[in-house]
């Protein structure tokens, strides 16, 4: 017999842009912690996650989360050179507000304002979207960003050449290239296996 | 290219990456996300523990995604390995088929009812050909009705299209492991375009 859909419980639907903290609610039966195996266990690589019902989903494949986590990590958190960490959130966020995906763009907006401490402006490409006039450097970021994203694919020689003018060297555009890719993978999952919700608290 | 094996580094078969040169350099910066990034490629095409999906299945997918995105070079790829897999010629046929019943471009989609309304974009929801399902049968006709929409409208995701796929035989785990294929595969076919576009212009 089929399974069936999770009906997630009474929850207030966020309806704009938000660097506000929000909760994410799954469609589809997580990993119940106790019948999690070692190798479930280690696929989530940070332990605490064994609380988010998001990753204990993926668990279900615990090869593919946890070569997924491990590529992601090392395309935002790798310190070494290339473009800094706002600015790969800063990608991570102008792609997820292209794909639309609220819950996305919420953690790496917060991201984006935390390492570059430029609030106003990560807000405004929450509010207004991936055209808004950020200047030159981010507006490259944005635009490569998003013609990366779209499909078919509009990323072309000019986006590398804006970027260059930008200052940015190719290790700093791989990065770019990057980090938008990675999120067109982190978006699908985000969006498709269950929804965002307002958190109740302030 | 070739992507007959799953131990040959894929991202740089398909970027054409040759040991010594800059990119390879580049890729060698961030040596984790080079090879997890691989790593989930074993993990969801040469599986150690395949589960329900099988080689077909995922290759199927594979080829499909990437010819949505007009990645022929990718889609050619996948062929292969399907082909490799023992599928009958009439499924090669068939994904073609449907790749030209459901291209379109993306990404398109509604929010929910607010003050993103006025950024809702119309655009297609697949529904496979009669003649395509019959080649392709009920199981894959289900994945890639739910494929196109998170190749090209992924903010439309909703419970229903989730419980399409377990009426049709999916499992919740199945569900986890054919996103992840979808999802890994927006960021591969990105990364690719990206490098490539980067190599070409030295």
């Amino acid at each position: 017999m089929a399974e069936t859909v999770l009906v997630p419980p009474e929850h207030t639907v966020p309806t704009a842009f938000t660097r506000a903290q929000l909760d994410w609610l799954p469609w589809l039966e997580p990993l119940a912690v106790e019948a999690m195996t070692e190798r479930h266990m280690a696929s989530l690589v940070d332990a605490a996650r064994v609380k988010s019902p998001y990753f204990r989903l993926l668990a279900r494949d615990p090869d593919a989360l946890e070569a997924r986590t491990r590529t992601d990590k090392d395309i935002f958190y790798n310190p070494d050179a290339g473009l800094p960490r706002a600015e790969r959130e800063l990608a991570a966020a102008a792609t997820s507000r292209f794909n639309g995906c609220l819950y996305c763009a919420s953690v790496h907006a917060r991201h984006a304002a935390t390492y570059s401490r430029r609030e106003a402006d990560v807000q405004r490409l929450l509010d207004a979207g991936v055209t808004v006039d950020l200047g030159e450097r981010w507006n490259a970021i944005v635009a490569a960003a998003v013609a990366l994203t779209a499909t078919p694919i509009a990323f072309g020689p000019e986006h590398v050449d804006r970027l260059r003018r930008s200052g940015l060297d190719d290790l700093a555009i791989s990065d770019v290239i990057h980090a938008a890719a990675f999120f067109n993978w982190a978006n699908r999952l985000m969006l498709s296996l269950g929804e965002p919700a307002a958190t109740a608290g302030p | 290219m070739k992507m007959s094996g799953t131990d040959a580094d894929v991202i740089d078969a398909l970027v054409g990456i040759t040991p010594g040169s800059s990119l390879d350099g580049i890729r060698e910066r961030r040596p984790e996300a080079r090879a997890h990034a691989q790593a989930t490629y074993r993990a969801l095409f040469a599986p150690k523990e395949p589960g329900n999906v099988t080689a077909q299945e995922r290759f199927a997918v594979g080829g499909f995604v990437a010819g949505l995105h007009g990645a022929t070079a990718i889609a050619v790829a996948y062929a292969a390995r399907l082909a490799d897999s023992g599928a009958s010629a009439a499924l090669p046929d068939a994904i073609d088929a449907a790749i030209k019943e459901a291209k379109t471009r993306g990404p398109y989609g509604t929010y929910p009812a607010g003050p993103l309304s006025h950024e809702d974009t119309a655009g297609p929801v697949y529904r496979v050909g009669a003649a395509t399902r019959r080649a392709l049968g009920p199981r894959l006709s289900a994945a890639f009705e739910h494929v196109h929409m998170l190749v090209f409208h992924p903010r439309d995701a909703a419970p229903a299209s989730l419980q399409a796929l377990l009426d049709a035989g999916w499992s919740t785990t199945d569900i986890v492991t054919l996103s992840q294929i979808v999802a890994f595969l927006s960021f591969q076919i990105r990364v690719v375009a990206g490098l490539r576009t980067l190599a070409g212009r030295p």
